[in-house]
């Protein structure tokens, strides 16, 4: 698994980097499915649907000004969001904004930052593979 | 006479140049990609020019609560965004930039859109109800009105 990823790595460097991108997204992927299996040993596998609800629900327990994903991103992956501040979020669909969850620190540092403004907490491995997966979708 | 008009002449070429040089000085583009990549994701990243040292001093200070939003960055990150922010506001030159007018000593607002300059500036030029356009959304939306505010130009419109 390992060697066919580095290899889809080193063919996506060559086809552009589009295609890095989402290589970029497997090896992230597959990083919090190992820590999602050390968290819980029964886990089997990320669920779009799982991705779908988490991102659409109310959370509580973070600031007031942002119960939901939906607050800034809204309820359309596809389309763009808005932050507080009036600029405009480019879409989370990897459709979309195709570099999206392809830089590892990025994609840590906005979980880390948004799952603490909306569910005071940061967020477990399968939340946030589950959400990946659910982006893939759409 | 000739000399003295002459002499006259020259000052006012002068002190045209100045203004010209100081206009460019005043809100410098960020010239950081750290701070435009950091600080430009969620607003424009506003110019350093705008605010106290003090002021900036206390908004890295509380970037994990950064007007309700987690805002928090590395230790070395945040430093290099500190220094560049420190190094030019508003009283970090050998003259004072206008948005230091009036503002008391000590005193660190956490907004420009607080700074008493910009208050008086707004209140003058701005009618009632250009803030109540949806496209505006709030005060420190900058570029719904200013839209050349990046590269620093703000006597546009
Ligand atoms: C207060 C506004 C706001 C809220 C609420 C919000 N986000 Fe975001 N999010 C942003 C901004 C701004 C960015 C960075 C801009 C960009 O990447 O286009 C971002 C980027 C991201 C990224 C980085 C994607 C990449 O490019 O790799 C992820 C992941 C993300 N958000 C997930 C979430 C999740 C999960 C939630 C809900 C728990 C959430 N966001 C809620 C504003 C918000
Ligand atoms: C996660 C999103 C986010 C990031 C990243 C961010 N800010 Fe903000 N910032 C906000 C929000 C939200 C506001 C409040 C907007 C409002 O009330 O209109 C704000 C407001 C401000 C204001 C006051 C604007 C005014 O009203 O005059 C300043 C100054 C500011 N930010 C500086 C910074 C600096 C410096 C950085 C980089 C270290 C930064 N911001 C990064 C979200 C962010
Ligand atoms: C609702 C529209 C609006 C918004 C939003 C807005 N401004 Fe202004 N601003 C104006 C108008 C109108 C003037 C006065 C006309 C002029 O001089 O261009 C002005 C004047 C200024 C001036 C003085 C210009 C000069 O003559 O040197 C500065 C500096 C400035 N604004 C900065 C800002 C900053 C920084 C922000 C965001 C934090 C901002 N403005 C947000 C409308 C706006």
């Amino acid at each position: 698994m390992r060697k066919m990823i580095f290899t889809l790595l080193g063919v996506g460097a060559l086809l552009g980097t589009s295609y890095a991108a989402q290589a970029n997204s497997v090896l992230i992927l597959e990083g919090y499915q190992a820590q999602a299996q050390m968290d819980d040993p029964a886990f089997r596998e990320f669920s779009a649907e799982r991705g779908q609800e988490f991102f659409s629900q109310n959370h509580t327990g973070g600031k007031p000004q942002t119960p939901s994903c939906t607050t800034c991103h809204t309820a359309d992956p596809s389309g763009a969001g808005q932050t507080r501040a009036g600029k405009t979020i480019a879409p989370l669909a990897i459709s979309k904004t195709p570099d999206r969850y392809s830089d590892f620190e990025k994609v840590e540092k906005w979980f880390r930052r948004n799952c603490t403004s909306v569910l005071g907490r940061t967020c477990s491995a399968r939340e946030k593979g589950d959400f990946i997966t659910f982006m893939k979708t759409r | 006479m000739l000399k003295v008009k002459a002499l006259l002449w020259g000052g006012v070429f002068m002190m045209s140049q100045f203004s010209v040089a100081m206009a460019d000085e005043r809100y410098r583009p960020i010239d950081n990609p750290v701070v435009e990549k950091e600080c430009g994701s969620c607003h424009m990243a506003f110019q350093p020019q705008m605010m106290p040292k003090r002021s900036w001093e206390k908004i890295m200070d509380g970037l994990d609560d950064h007007f309700g939003e987690d805002a928090s960055l590395s230790a070395d990150v945040s430093q290099e965004i500190r220094d560049y922010l420190v190094a030019n506001a508003a009283d970090a030159g050998w003259w004072s930039g206008k948005f230091m007018r009036g503002i008391k000593e000590g005193d660190a607002p956490m907004r420009i859109t607080e700074m008493p300059y910009w208050v008086r500036e707004h209140r003058k030029e701005v009618p009632a109800r250009a803030w109540d356009d949806p496209k505006v959304k709030t005060k420190a939306n900058c570029q719904a009105c200013h839209r050349d505010a990046k590269r620093g130009y703000y006597d546009d419109d």
